[in-house]
């Protein structure tokens, strides 16, 4: 019997940025792409342990697990503890699509006071406070790529995208950070 | 002092704060906050350029972005120069080096300047009437001399180490230009507590209050009071002050684009700040008050250095403390220039004569010139000058004759009146009317959520200004949903109101004289220019603009633009609105290609998409293909080996033994739900409703017109879900086309899409001993060939992770494509190697791919379909179902052209000299000795050498091709003609013995 196979996260071990913006690698997270329609949430929110959110831009989180809206009928799901998200929305007898994207996705950390900034660097997403509060997510583009942007606190952001993508994005929010604290 | 010129007293520079500049290698001193131009006037330096096309001597025009003259190379050092920098806006640092332009050996002295003499030759249009003939000459003689001729001043050759930034930013209200009306409206629009974007291009806020000093506001100087405002704005939260910051581009949607310009006017910048700053702003409202641009008087000889705007001299003296003449003239349609007259006596300089061309100037500049003992010749004009390098001397007429006389000056200050910038405006697609009382053109129909204010919209009187703008702010900001705050009231008061203003040629430069009365400096544009252009049947100013080049410089017309439109609607006897204007298009100024492409340079580029297993690849010697934004690992050579050798190496290893391959980059798509075997069989040829779980299918996915999209191997996970994979180019392209077809053509059916591309590593293990490779590593999956055959799919574990394995090749051989979570990929890779390693088997890349599985006649999508070719000319006609009675293409296919005889056909192809490698992309007809035009019956999509077969192979496109084989066809080359015979596509195990195996 082989060894287990380890982990090896496409962005290990990168931080960078300055001192108003900091740019980190986010740990290693479970992630769900979950499709389903109106009549489904509540079922899928009570297999969840959260209320998926409707309304545009917004999220739900409960103890290290974020829903976040991502279209009428879509929402990516992310759970920081590892759980088999997955194995949960199953639970649910409504009809839904769950699809596990753990491993497609990873995430860029953004914080400090020009977080925000930083991020502006590459993307267009208008993040002011009064559009964009804590807990707002967007799927956008940074740069030449998708992602999604979800505020986590006042001077906190994730930025997730397709792995590959990864060094790109950290690059150009590394590069933003910079300039954010000149 | 810093220069000779400089005036004690005047001016706001600080006398202490000196900084050295070079100009063509003599050294000069200059005072912090000095542009070239100052500096240089300062010194007493007129002569800075020399004109396109006419090669005269030229001085500094403007103080302002519109100088068409004094555009000069400006360099910290060899890679971090820019040439066609306007003297008149670049600040002086301390080691800048200054080259002018366009002058040969120097700029006193001229070899270019003998084209001033052969002017006669080079009227306007003579590019289109002088190299028309002979022919011959065209690539030999003209082009070369044009060529060398053409464009400003030379583009540095070593790569920019300097770097750009970058930052999109959302306001409620964009106010460009910070003179008084933009400091007004936005002081207004700031107290609703608008999230509010203040620009101004120039380094301090003030605008026209840098050299109007009669200005008070709030019954302070004006300018003070416009660094007090800017101050107060720049303390608010909800306001950004972005000063040296042009707004150059008005788009959609209220979309502005800024460029900021960070260190180019410092000595030292920080390593880590920006050359220039990228803004791209998107702004609920936008408030222009960019303000109005002096015109200049069209006579004969107003080109000499020495000739400039009334109010630059204004500036030079007011803000700059520069005199820019000891003995100066004013000539001027327009009340305004008087104030140049009265500031420069007050500063002690000699006023010779201020020559009217009108009969009437207002009264109150009237009279305060006879206080100052300043003689005004009015109804009188400037018809020529003198003076080389500078100007000597002027010639005045009473107009309509006599009264002739010469004055010696060594400056002439002219204006025609202002021009309002109406450019961003004109850019956000608004419509400009024609004011005949004014002879201005302003806003007339917006198209965006905009206004403007102050001079640019034609606004007369500083408080009139202050009160539009006061409203315009709170209207806009307002309007945006901010009401809070207090009114803004201001009280501005001035000298005198200006009145005046004339466009087109002045006495003396009319229809019936031939001088050289320039309109556009830069480009050597005559009023009499205009005129030919008009004779000759140019009646549409966009023809008159592009047969004369008027306006086309640097400055894009904006002294020009007017007096070309004026002299054109005189000659064609029209109204000037009749003749209208031409375009105004972005960028205002001109704009670095560094700030454009900002942050997108080196890695930033372009994403490099490397897959989970990269690191290992690189370190075992892989050599890597890009395939769209991948790396693909494309050959493993072993010390030695070419890039033949290797592919042979590794072709061989996987027949005999068994291969390792990268396909991560293989497009995933999951499609999900009760509808997704329905929704398969609709996108794709084959039928899907009868493939079991657990098993997997080829695919041959259509386009509406019948022809070839993409393929793949779709396995069936469960009842309700599928594993789809795409071509590696073709993966986001068939997502959005399955997703396209889902939303708008079968919304009905219950089902999703999610791609998974980057979810899963994909490890291919072909070859032989395949099996025995992974076969101690996985769990809970019988993998033998009974339990698991060709074309099956299980989930279980591999290395202790879970795994999606397939049983499936694009080889020929028996082989497995394990899936696993891509974070595994690595480990999983590396364990699967172990193994492989020690039975001899090799990793493999790309190269090997291709000819292994052309060996077994499988085609590439993209390679071997050029998007013209159907699934039978493809010969997978066994793919296309013929129970269903829909899927995307069912009807293309049946249209009479993708059924008719004589298509072209994928075939084999095998030339007679076996050792003998087609070039991919070769034609081929059926006899070589035709004559040529031949006839060609297609070409070679396909061929490598097949060290397996032991001679070449290859596919081809050829018309009619399936009823070919046998036939002996032939590839014409350069170099020789090669024969080929038609085959099948199967090269090796034609029977399929060794995939099942």
């Amino acid at each position: 019997m082989a060894e287990q196979a380890l982990r090896k996260a496409p962005l290990g071990g990168f931080h960078g940025g300055s001192a108003v913006a900091h740019v980190t690698a986010a740990g290693p997270a479970s992630r769900l792409s979950l499709r389903a329609g109106a009549d489904a949430v509540s079922a899928l929110s009570k297999a969840l342990g959260l209320d998926l959110p409707t309304r545009p831009k917004t999220s739900a989180s409960s103890d290290g697990r974020h829903a976040l809206w991502l279209g009428p009928d879509e929402w990516l799901l992310i759970d920081e503890n590892g759980a088999d998200l997955a194995a949960l929305a199953a639970k649910a007898d409504v009809l839904h699509s769950a699809v596990d994207v753990s491993h497609r996705n990873t995430a860029v950390l953004v914080s400090g006071t020009k977080a925000a900034v930083a991020i502006a660097s590459a993307s267009p997403h208008d993040l002011s406070p009064a559009v964009f509060p804590v807990g707002a997510c967007a799927r956008t583009v940074l740069g030449k790529i998708e992602v999604v942007i979800f505020r986590t606190g006042e001077q906190d952001f994730r930025v997730e995208c397709w792995r590959s993508f990864a060094p790109y994005a950290f690059g150009l929010l590394a590069e933003g950070a910079e300039d954010a604290g000149l | 002092m810093s220069g000779a010129n400089r005036i004690a007293g005047q001016g706001r520079l600080t006398p202490a704060r000196t900084a050295r500049f070079t100009f063509d290698g003599k050294s000069y001193e200059a005072l912090e906050g000095d542009t070239v131009a100052s500096a240089l006037l300062a010194n007493g330096v007129h002569l800075v350029g020399r004109s396109f096309k006419y090669h005269r001597p030229r001085g500094i025009v403007s103080a302002g972005p519109e100088e068409p003259n004094a555009l000069i190379d400006v360099a910290r050092d060899t890679a971090r120069r820019q040439p066609n920098v306007r003297a008149t806006v670049q600040e002086v640092f301390d080691g800048m080096k200054v080259t002018s332009q366009n002058r040969w050996p120097s700029l006193t002295f001229d070899v270019g300047g003998l084209n001033n003499l052969m002017s006669p030759f080079f009227a306007a249009g003579f590019y289109y009437k002088t190299f028309m003939w002979p022919k011959a000459a065209w690539e030999k003689v003209y082009e070369p001399v044009i060529r060398r001729a053409a464009g400003l001043g030379t583009a540095p050759t070593e790569e920019d180490p300097d770097h750009y930034a970058n930052r999109y930013a959302t306001c409620d209200v964009l106010v460009v230009g910070a003179g008084v009306a933009g400091l007004s409206a936005a002081l207004s629009a700031a107290a609703t507590g608008a999230r509010v974007i203040l620009c101004d291009e120039q380094p301090e806020v003030g605008g026209a209050l840098h050299y109007d000093r009669s200005v008070t506001v709030d019954g302070k100087e004006g300018f003070v009071w416009a660094q007090e405002a800017a101050a107060r704005l720049a303390a608010m939260d909800n306001v950004t002050v972005l000063s040296r910051t042009t707004a150059f581009g008005y788009y959609n949607h209220n979309f502005v684009g800024l460029v900021e310009r960070v260190t180019d006017h410092v000595a030292r910048p920080d390593r880590k700040a920006p050359r220039e700053r990228l803004w791209q702003v998107r702004a609920k409202r936008v408030i222009l008050a960019t303000g109005a641009i002096e015109r200049h008087m069209v006579f004969g000889n107003n080109d000499r250095p020495g000739i400039m705007l009334a109010s630059a001299a204004r500036t030079y003296l007011n803000h700059f403390g520069v005199a820019v003449g000891k003995k100066v003239a004013i000539y001027t349609a327009n009340d305004s220039a008087y104030e140049a007259a009265f500031d420069l006596k007050r500063a002690g300089v000699q006023i010779a004569a201020i020559v009217d061309s009108r009969g009437k100037p207002g009264d109150a500049v009237l009279n305060e010139a006879r206080s100052h003992g300043i003689e005004v010749l009015t109804g009188h004009s400037v018809v020529d000058t003198k003076g080389h390098r500078r100007v000597s001397a002027i010639t005045v007429v009473r107009n309509g004759g006599g009264g002739k006389r010469s004055i010696t000056v060594d400056a002439l200050l002219t204006s025609a009146g202002w021009t309002p910038s109406v450019h961003l405006f004109s850019q956000s697609r608004g419509k400009v009317a024609y004011n005949a009382e004014t002879g201005q053109f302003l806003p007339g129909t917006y198209a965006q959520d905009c206004l403007s204010v102050g001079a640019c919209n034609g606004t007369i009187g500083l408080q009139a200004t202050i009160e539009e703008a006061l409203a315009a702010g709170e209207l806009m900001a307002r309007a945006t949903g901010n009401d809070g705050g207090e009114k803004v009231e201001l009280r501005g008061e001035n000298a005198f109101e200006w009145t005046g203003g004339m466009a087109g040629a002045a006495e003396g430069a009319g229809a019936d004289t031939n001088v050289k009365a320039f309109i556009d400096f830069q480009n050597d544009v005559c009023a009499k220019d205009i005129r030919l252009a008009v004779r000759e049947g140019m009646h549409s100013i966009e023809h008159i603009k592009r047969f004369t080049t008027n306006g086309m410089a640097t400055d894009q017309g904006k002294l020009s633009n007017l007096h070309g439109l004026a002299i054109a609607a005189e000659t064609l006897g029209r109204e000037i609105p009749k003749v209208g204007l031409t375009t105004f298009r972005a960028p205002y100024t001109p704009v670095t290609f560094g700030t454009i492409i900002n942050h997108s340079r080196g890695d930033l580029f372009d994403p490099a998409r490397k897959t989970p297993m990269h690191a290992w690849e690189a370190a075992h010697g892989a050599i890597f293909e890009d395939v769209g934004n991948w790396k693909r690992a494309w050959y493993y050579p072993r010390a030695g080996e070419t890039m033949q050798e290797a592919v042979d190496r590794e072709c061989r290893t996987v027949r005999e033994v068994a291969g390792l391959f990268d396909a991560s980059t293989l497009g995933k798509i999951e499609v999900v739900g009760p509808d997704a075997a329905e929704f398969l069989n609709l996108m794709y040829t084959n039928a899907w409703d009868t493939l079991k779980p657990g098993r997997c299918r080829y695919g041959i996915m259509l386009r509406e017109d019948g022809f070839v999209y993409d393929d793949g191997v779709v396995g069936r996970i469960a009842e309700d879900r599928f594993h789809v994979t795409t071509t590696t180019g073709g993966a986001p392209r068939v997502m959005n086309h399955m997703e396209d077809y889902l939303q708008t053509e079968f919304p009905h059916l219950k089902v999703w899409l999610t791609s998974t591309t980057e979810q899963w590593a994909v490890i291919a293990v072909q070859g032989p001993k395949a099996r025995e490779i992974i076969a101690p590593l996985v769990e809970g999956i019988d993998i033998s060939n009974e339990a698991f055959p060709h074309m099956s799919v299980r989930e279980g574990k591999i290395c202790g992770v879970p795994t999606r394995l397939f049983r499936m090749s694009f080889t020929g051989e028996a082989g497995f494509e394990v899936n696993v979570p891509a974070d595994y990929g690595q480990a999983v890779w590396e364990a699967i190697w172990a193994r492989a390693e020690a039975l001899g088997a090799c990793a493999y890349g790309t190269e090997t791919m291709h000819v292994l599985r052309a060996e077994k006649g499988y085609i590439i999508v993209g390679q071997d379909t050029d998007g013209t070719v159907t699934p039978f000319d493809a010969g997978l006609a066994w793919a296309v179902s013929k129970k269903k009675t829909d899927f995307v293409g069912i009807r293309g296919l049946k249209r009479p052209d993708l059924v008719k005889e004589g298509r072209k056909q994928l075939v084999g192809l095998r030339t007679k000299d076996p050792k003998l490698v087609l070039e991919e992309g070769a034609q081929i007809v059926a006899d070589p000795n035709q004559p040529v035009p031949m006839k060609m019956l297609g070409h070679v999509t396909s061929a490598y050498w097949s060290e397996n077969c032991g001679h070449s192979i290859a596919f081809a496109l050829v018309e009619g091709g399936h009823s070919r084989t046998g036939q002996t066809l032939y590839v014409p080359m350069p170099d020789r003609t090669v024969a080929v015979e038609v085959t099948d596509m199967v090269f090796i195990d034609k029977e399929g013995v060794r995939l099942n195996g």
